[in-house]
């Protein structure tokens, strides 16, 4: 964190220094970099957890875990990636850029601000601590189902208050950035002049009050169920086990696209400047958004076929997650029609953009396959699930982080990145990613299950494919760990523009980024 | 500005505690859907009630008993026709008596009219399923549990379920009763 600091600690107001600078901080850039940097070492921590689970599939057998550690390794992989890694690097994102690119001096409520993020670092505490606890961490998969959940020892009790706080800091989050955006946009930037990246983080952020509030709901509910006495999900009681699915699924279908539609948004603002051309068809790529969004909320049940639904059910669910293809299209051709007969150059944020691109479609794809309800019970809850939302989750909403910060880190430290190890960051993440999960494709269709430790003999070859491409990903993050903190440090003076194609008001600012900006509001034409 | 970000933070707010409370009101929401659409209940999925019942149509029943002749029993249906959907759960009873001075055991053979109709006549319990064996002069009411399978013939609009108790010649077994010995 002291490395972060040092870009911009050229202000003279009496603040706090070391860690008071950080605990107290109400600036908008200084608690972009607190959620970048808790993700990018929660994005170690989860990812070392991936890499025990790939070295004990290595071989069928039992290796390295027993069944039940290999289920908390799962369980904690998934719940730090998604509440942990994902979501705080976007808010991280959105802190340091909606100000910057909406000509705003800060976020609207800085006080809440700094809570938001604050209160992350206790419930990443509570996650982990579980580990040490007697019955070891969490091991009911990130879905949390009862009866597993109702169950579970008091790790259960203290990751619902985990998730309890992070929901909570995403709602004052994203309750900043609506507020942010609607009341703060400098003079004459009107809502369809807006990048698209605040765009795509307003309707998130409505999706993120509308469902986060849900899911506290249905964690209270458990949470209940287990200390109070209620029956909710308790089919002894009269409760039901499918009706948490319902309602969990009711937030977790949102939330899939609360993970990627910022990534949409920073391969929007990345690909028209490297391909120096304005971006094809803004208005579609709003209205696609909102329409993805408001999608979003009427497709949930796609996740449980199998629990026994009637077929009308199945077919309105399958045929309105198909919908969802549509405006996801239009989105993938307007970036490849940006592309087309541009001025591209291949830096690496246009390199993370474009493996954004191809890779994000391949898992869209598999997404379109698992939403055929008679195809999906014969996949669920086998690898290619797997295999399909890490395609969107790695090099769909990871890659699009990683386009970001090198797009916009020349900005905030004043520093060029290291090209050349940028370039090995990007070839051995985007080599390595698809070697560890398009195999999963092969295995989930050979009828692989997911979440067990042990496997049958005619799948370890894959595996063994899998568990090596998972190393080689896994370790060239480090590179990037290296870029940054070299950046940070020092390197070429960045330009005021930094890349020559790029448009926006944040590029009018120097480089780096002074800690206080547009305390007065610039007009925009 | 700071009056408007208060009122824009006073709706959001209020969105949230909404979809708070938006997430219980899912629970009676989601019984109500069930019962609506009669999907995923538990009652609707026991045993007894499994079965569709075909509400559009009458079948009479007809119940009928003989003795063979060898047997000194007496043995009648307690009610001689009833009108029911097929799919409902049906229970009716028989009465049978022991008139002689000594214990005898019996079994009830069943059989259908129309014959076709037997495929679809689904006893859950009968009296017929086992021996009985009747003490002297003792007399016994007896229950049959039986659903008509709604997949049955449109055209049967009558079904007679017969039945005809013959000794089993188990004298065993009826000693052991007349000595008041436990059953093997």
């Amino acid at each position: 964190m002291s490395d972060a600091a040092h870009a911009h600690d050229d202000h003279g107001h009496g603040h706090p220094t070391g860690i008071m600078r950080w605990l107290t901080t109400t600036n908008h850039k200084d608690i972009g970099s607190l959620y970048l940097w808790f993700a990018l070492i929660m994005l170690f921590v989860a990812g070392t957890m991936a890499l025990l689970i790939r070295a004990e599939l290595f071989q069928p057998g039992l290796q390295l875990t027993n069944p039940d550690f290999f289920n908390q390794l799962t369980t904690m992989h998934g719940l730090i990636m998604i509440f942990g890694v994902i979501m705080p690097a976007f808010s991280g994102f959105a802190n340091w850029q909606v100000p910057l690119m909406l000509g705003a001096p800060d976020m609207a409520f800085p006080r809440m601000n700094n809570w938001a993020f604050w209160i992350l670092p206790v419930a990443a505490f509570l996650l982990m601590v579980s580990f040490w606890l007697p019955g070891g961490a969490v091991a009911g998969g990130w879905t949390m189902y009862p009866p597993l959940f109702i169950q579970g020892g008091i790790s259960y009790d203290l990751t619902i208050l985990a998730v309890h706080i992070m929901g909570l800091s995403s709602i004052m989050g994203s309750i900043n950035i609506i507020t942010t955006i609607l009341n703060m946009r400098a003079p004459g930037l009107t809502l369809m002049k807006m990048p698209l990246f605040v765009w795509t983080w307003l309707i998130t952020a409505y999706l993120l009050i509308a469902t986060m509030p849900v899911l506290a709901g249905a964690v209270t509910m458990l949470l209940t169920d287990r200390n109070f006495g209620t029956h909710f999900f308790n089919a002894a009681g009269g409760g039901d086990p499918v009706m948490f699915q319902h309602i969990f699924w009711f937030f977790a279908h949102p939330e899939v696209y609360i993970l990627i539609l910022p990534a949409f948004g920073i391969v929007s603002q990345v690909i028209p400047t490297f391909a120096r051309k304005p971006l094809f068809g803004y208005a579609s790529m709003v209205y696609a958004t909102a329409s993805i969004a408001i999608l979003s909320f009427i497709v949930w049940a796609h996740h449980m076929f199998t629990v026994g639904m009637p077929a009308a059910a199945q077919l309105f669910f399958m045929f309105s997650t198909m919908l969802i293809a549509v405006p996801t299209g239009v989105k993938v051709f307007n970036w490849v029609a940006t592309m087309w007969k541009g001025s591209m150059t291949f830096e690496t944020p246009m390199l993370f953009a474009i493996a954004f691109v191809c890779l994000f479609t391949i898992g869209g794809f598999s997404g379109l396959v698992l939403a055929i309800a008679p195809v999906d019970i014969q996949l669920h809850d086998t690898y290619y699930v797997v295999a399909h939302f890490h395609y969107v989750l790695v090099s769909g909403a990871l890659f699009s982080i990683f386009a970001g910060i090198y797009y916009w880190l020349p900005k905030w430290t004043g520093h060029m990145y290291n090209e050349t190890l940028g370039k090995w960051h990007f070839w051995l993440s985007v080599i390595g990613m698809n070697i560890v999960f398009f195999p999963m494709h092969f295995l989930g269709l050979a009828g692989m299950p997911r979440r067990i430790p042990d496997y049958a003999l005619q799948f370890t070859e894959f595996n063994q494919i899998a568990t090596v491409g998972a190393f080689i990903f896994g370790f060239s993050q480090l590179i990037f760990l290296v870029v940054v903190l070299k950046t940070i440090k020092g390197g070429a003076r960045a330009s005021d523009q930094v890349w020559e194609g790029a448009q926006g008001l944040e590029w009018t600012l120097p480089s780096p980024a002074p800690y206080h900006t547009f305390e007065t509001a610039p007009v925009v034409k | 500005m700071a009056a408007g970000n208060a009122r824009t933070l006073g709706k959001l707010v209020v969105v949230t505690l909404g979809m708070f409370g938006f997430g219980f009101a899912l629970v009676p929401f989601y019984y109500k859907i069930c019962e609506v659409t009669g999907i995923n209940s538990g009652a609707e999925q026991s045993l007894v009630k499994n079965t569709q019942v075909d509400s559009s149509r009458w079948v009479t029943l007809e119940f009928d008993a003989n003795i063979n002749e060898a047997l000194p029993w007496r043995f009648k249906p307690l009610q001689r026709s009833l009108k029911v959907h097929p799919g409902q759960l049906v229970q009716v009873e028989y009465e049978v008596s022991n008139t002689s001075d000594q214990p005898i055991v019996g079994q009830a053979v069943p059989s259908y009219g129309p014959a076709r109709a037997a495929a679809f006549f689904k006893k859950i319990e009968c009296f017929c399923f086992t021996p009985q064996t009747l003490a002297a002069g003792e007399s016994r009411r007896m229950p049959v549990l039986f659903v008509l399978d709604p997949s049955m013939d449109s055209e049967v609009h009558t079904v007679t379920l017969s039945y005809t108790f013959f000794g089993t010649g188990m004298k065993e077994q009826a000693a052991d009763l007349r000595t008041g010995r436990p059953h093997g």
